[in-house]
């Protein structure tokens, strides 16, 4: 069925990016209501999309006939409609809360111009009915989120943590698109539904299935930040806030999760790929998750935590229950974007102090930000009740029923995700104010504690039936027939409480009172010293390899062969006079010669 | 009458101004019309009936079979407007002069005059002509005007292009004389019917190729006759640069496309494993050289010559996809290339070293040059919105699943995984640079730094609005290229 309507959820933030950068970006007010309107149309038109019925249209893009053709299709099923909702429901959050977190910066016009050309990409993947067409927008939200990194682009650490978010996607989508060169060589195709329809009965050898279907995977290990590509978003702190909470929590580190989710077809038929999925989403939560627990920078530890949770949702596609992990996505989105909007209320308020140590006290002082908080947390961990338990759970099932030493690991990841959560809200929150600033914080104006609430009632209720059945459509039913059909399901809610209990416990232990970090791992604090390692990595290979070209071009290539031979070749005197301004002349000899040549050839034609 | 007037108005603006008109005045009316002309041939270009139009011949030695016979397919005429928009912002940018302002004028018009002849002939020594007219400038532009070590690097253009023309002319000549007697011709739209006949035996096509593929690849800078390209477009004045990286260089891909892949197929599916090691060469060893580069200018000039390996990629995969993607990123590597170094151009003003790591924060001071800078990296780097992510994708599919014969699929497909991996490294120092020069602390004196004026934006503007709208909608322009390509392809 043709439905055109799609269109202008995708069309909306495009106009007003297009609108605001060309045009209105120095009109600050203006610029921000163009933002907030166009992404308030597209929730609007979202609402709309998801109640009515599945549609498919497109658009030629690339058009070399029965050879190549590429089109620009918009694709309304479940799944889609269900990222529409959080993609637009929580971006419009975050363009409202932005509009006070933002007021009174430079370039606030052109933050809120990126914002919308974030929107557009992000939604374009959303929509996407082939793999060109996502990989554009693949690129897209790739160059968006770079803009906003480096937004504050004067910032010498702002400056790098954009290129090297963009580079290291780079890398991961090197394989991306090989991986799609390596399909479309096989099957003649890049749209996904006739992909589900001809993978499964062409005859590709398991080999060749699985290095393609780890190729795409590639593309989806540098967008979601799963280990080994993963440096790149804690450093993405460095963009505003509001940036962290949509972009690099809710939303587009997400995408690599919404796009295996729609490859779940290719990822069936792989087995081994499977294995390795699996295993790549457990270390990176893992790894995630340890590093997290001694971090001093509240965003920080968010973004730790951002990658663990996403580690849980590949994870879960690996084992072979992609719904459950949309499932994670789903109340994920929701109470990652509250926490980080209630680290920006905090920063927003301490002027820019980001470590947890100089907080302290804010309970009582920052009293819906601390509440809003705290039920974010509450939901990351696991508490049962709140949308997070529910969620974390049928993907903890999932990989029960699947491997058990995967399981181990994410139930140890569950224990941490507890305890480094308690940490940061003991630390930051309860006790004495250990600053200045922290003793005059207060709360956001309506604008920024509204947002907060909103997503706190969603991050309690978005994990029952009511809200996430509808929102997830027939997957929900199957998944939770699923769970209960498969047993084990008592036993890991069991496991899983156990683990928030004793996390929260032990940070609430640990932490109560101190006024200084009583454990020290540098290996944990040190982030593995992945950094270090790839930085002496390209150091030794790229660098070396670029500086050895370059050396070896100017002098040997140009300097010893090209002068040499010529030397050699066309007589020193020749050559002399060839150097000198004279080259005029030897080139008119050339040409002459040329012409001779020509005519001789007419002649002798003749 | 469309085509001479093409060939003609420049060269004429070129002669008006040697004996006395205005020259910047003269160069810039006759630019605009170059431009306006070229859109007009585009509009006015009837697609449905394709083939060769806007033919017109004039004997000028009908005993030899000579001909100044011109004409265009949807191929030429995409070349073409390349040709007239590069012409026109690259007078449009160019600073004042202060020695022999007429001269300058007229050599940029020359190489305007020279490009277009070559896109729009139909007849072999006319396009070998014209190419050779638009060179003689090219060396002068660099020589009188050049910047920094200009002598060394005119004497290696000089040299490294004769030469190339010459295995150039050596390679016509022996693929003249491999066609049967009675049907010797130099008439491109006979030739290409030949080459559909498949008039020249497989045996005898080896060697012309390679001629053709080694006088053609220096002309573009292929691995390893590269090392004149980097230097040269760094010691060029602007203009020159814009236009030789822009439009000239793509001559010799235009002559492997137009006359190496109808007639001598065979010969490039023998040659193949060479031009794929080379194209190699071009993309990742000069890649790599071009991370090593310490000054802006050179980095560019390296980069053009890397981005070449793509199109090479593409022309060498033979079949509709690749080629069409090699065209479509002649076109938009053109445009992007140009926009790169009229903003080089305007760094040199105020730093002339153009060190890069002597800016810092620029983005600051220059917010309009920063974003514009902005958007003409992102095109190189092959962001989708811009004309360089369609073709290149258009090349990797192309090359990916190749026309060039089954046994070398997998040759291709190793070719096209290092273009990939190549993507990477263009990145690299794209972003390298941009952060070195606009982001970041403000350097001391870049804070003061005044933008580019208002007036002076309207080339660069132009530049990356077709890069926009061809990358938004490549349609536009592969509805012109698609005929003519499959034309070209033997099947």
């Amino acid at each position: 069925m043709n439905n055109h309507f799609p269109w202008f959820i995708l069309g909306a933030p495009l106009v007003s990016a297009f609108i605001i950068l060309l045009f209105t970006r120095r009109a600050h007010k203006l610029s921000a209501s163009i933002s907030v309107g166009a992404v308030f149309f597209a929730f609007l038109a979202s609402v709309f999309t998801f109640v009515g019925p599945d549609s498919h249209d497109t658009l030629s893009w690339l058009d070399l006939g029965p050879a190549f053709q590429v089109s620009i299709g918009v694709t309304v099923d479940d799944l889609s409609k269900l990222m529409l909702l959080v993609v637009t429901g929580v971006g419009l959050l975050v363009h409202i809360y932005s509009t006070v977190y933002m007021s009174g910066d430079d370039s606030e016009g052109r933050f809120f111009g990126c914002l919308s050309l974030f929107m557009f990409s992000m939604l374009g993947i959303v929509l996407a009915d082939n793999f060109v067409m996502m990989f554009i927008f693949w690129e897209l939200v790739g160059v968006s989120s770079y803009l906003l990194i480096g937004h504050w682009f004067t910032r010498d650490s702002a400056a790098e943590a954009a290129k090297k978010a963009f580079l290291t996607n780079r890398i991961g989508d090197f394989g991306f698109m090989l991986g799609i060169l390596m399909l479309w060589s096989a099957v003649g195709s890049v749209g996904f539904e006739e992909l589900r329809e001809k993978v499964p009965i062409a005859a590709l050898t398991p080999t060749f299935l699985t290095i393609a279907t780890l190729a795409i995977f590639c593309g989806a290990v540098g967008k979601s930040a799963q280990v080994p590509l993963h440096v790149w978003l804690p450093d993405a702190m460095e963009g505003p806030t509001p940036v962290s909470a949509l972009i690099h929590a809710a939303t587009m580190v997400a995408a690599g999760v919404y796009m295996l989710a729609r490859v779940a077809f290719l990822v069936e038929l792989s087995p081994t790929a499977r294995t390795v999925i699996a295993v790549v989403g457990v270390m990176t939560s893992l790894l995630a998750a340890l590093m997290a627990t001694q971090q001093d920078d509240i965003k920080r530890i968010l973004a730790y935590s951002t990658l663990s949770q996403l580690g849980y949702m590949v994870m879960a596609v690996g084992v072979g229950a992609p719904s459950t992990a949309m499932f994670h996505l789903f109340t994920h989105a929701f109470f990652k974007a509250l926490l980080f909007l209630g680290a920006g209320a905090v920063i927003h308020a301490l002027h820019h102090e980001q470590d947890i140590w100089k907080m302290g006290g804010l309970s009582s002082r920052m009293k819906w930000t601390f509440r809003t908080f705290a039920v974010g947390t509450l939901a990351l961990t696991g508490c049962p009740f709140l949308a997070g338990f529910f969620s974390k759970d049928a993907l903890l099932i999932a990989t029960f029923q699947k491997s058990l030493p995967i399981f181990a690991l994410a139930l140890f990841t569950a224990f941490l995700t507890a305890f480094y959560m308690t940490r940061l809200v003991v630390v930051a929150f309860l006790g004495k104010p250990r600053t200045h600033e922290a003793e005059h914080g207060h709360d956001g104006p309506a604008a920024m504690t509204m947002p907060l609430v909103i997503l706190a009632v969603l991050s309690i209720i978005a994990g029952y039936g009511f809200i996430a059945g509808p929102a997830l459509g027939p997957d929900f039913s199957e998944m939770i027939e699923e769970i209960e059909h498969r047993g084990g399901a008592t036993l890991v809610m069991t496991l899983a409480t156990l683990a928030f209990l004793g996390g929260t416990a032990g940070g609430w232990l640990l932490y109560k009172g101190a006024a200084k970090d009583p454990i020290l791992i540098p290996v944990f604090r040190n982030k593995f010293y992945f950094d270090e390692l790839y930085a002496a990595l390209i150091a030794g290979t790229h660098d070396v390899l670029a500086a050895v070209s370059a050396w070896f071009d100017k002098w040997i290539l140009d300097g010893v062969i090209v002068r040499g031979l010529s030397g050699a070749t066309w007589g020193a005197g020749f050559v002399l006079r060839f150097l000198q301004w004279g080259n005029l002349q030897g080139y008119a000899f050339l040409f002459g010669a040329g012409v001779v040549g020509f005519i001789y050839l007419l002649v002798f034609k003749q | 009458m469309l085509l001479n007037l093409l060939i003609f108005i420049p060269l004429l603006g070129a002669l008006a101004i040697l004996i006395g008109a205005p020259a910047r005045r003269t160069a810039l009316g006759a630019g605009a019309a170059t431009f306006l002309l070229s859109v007009f041939a585009l509009l006015s270009y009837d697609k449905v009936a394709g083939g060769f139009q806007f033919k017109s011949a004039s004997p000028i030695a009908p005993e030899w079979g000579l001909n100044f016979f011109v004409g265009a397919d949807g191929l030429s005429l995409v070349m073409l407007f390349l040709t007239g928009i590069v012409t026109l912002t690259a007078v449009w940018v160019t600073p004042r002069i202060e020695k022999r302002e007429n001269l300058f004028y007229a050599c940029i018009l020359f190489i305007a005059a020279g490009a277009a002849g070559a896109f729009a002939s139909l007849d072999l020594f006319f396009l070998y002509a014209f190419h050779e007219l638009a060179l003689i400038p090219t060396f002068l532009l660099l020589g009188l005007w050049g910047s920094g070590e200009r002598q060394t690097a005119a004497w290696k253009i000089t040299i490294y292009l004769g030469l190339g023309s010459f295995i150039l002319l050596i390679g016509l000549i022996d693929l003249y004389f491999s066609i049967p007697e009675a049907l010797r011709t130099f008439d491109l739209t006979k030739l290409q019917q030949l080459g559909a006949d498949k008039v020249i035996p497989a045996a005898a096509q080896s060697r012309p190729y390679l001629f053709l593929l080694i006088g053609f690849g220096i002309l573009i800078s292929l691995f390893p006759f590269h090392s004149w390209a980097p230097q040269a477009y760094a010691s060029a004045p602007t203009p020159a640069a814009m236009l030789h990286a822009g439009v000239l260089k793509k001559f010799g891909l235009y002559g492997l496309i137009r006359v190496a892949l109808p007639l001598l197929p065979e010969g490039a599916k023998e040659w193949a494993w060479l031009l794929l090691i080379l194209l190699v060469g071009n993309i990742l060893y000069v890649g790599f050289v071009t991370i090593g580069q310490k000054r802006l200018d050179l980095m560019l000039g390296y980069s053009s010559v890397m981005h070449m390996g793509y199109i090479f990629l593409g022309v060498g995969a033979m079949n509709l996809v690749g080629v069409s993607g090699a065209s479509l990123l002649m076109l938009a590597h053109g445009l992007s290339i140009a926009a790169l170094f009229a903003m080089a151009g305007v760094l040199r003003e105020k730093r002339p070293t153009l060190m890069l790591d002597s800016f810092g924060g620029v983005g600051k001071s220059m917010p309009w040059l920063a974003a514009a800078f902005g958007c003409a990296t992102f095109a190189s780097i092959g962001l989708p919105g811009f004309a360089n992510f369609a073709s290149e994708v258009l090349v990797f599919f192309g090359a990916f699943k190749t026309g060039a014969g089954e046994a070398q699929t997998w040759h291709f497909q190793l070719a096209t995984i290092c273009a990939l991996w190549g993507v990477v490294i263009s990145a690299v120092y794209m972003l390298r640079a941009y952060r070195a020069i606009f982001m970041g602390e403000p350097a001391k004196d870049t804070a003061g730094w005044a933008d580019v004026v208002k007036p002076a934006r309207w080339p660069v503007v132009m530049l990356l609005a077709v890069l926009l709208i061809a990358g938004f909608a490549p349609n536009i322009f592969l509805s012109y290229l698609q005929p003519s390509i499959q034309a070209l392809l033997v099947k």
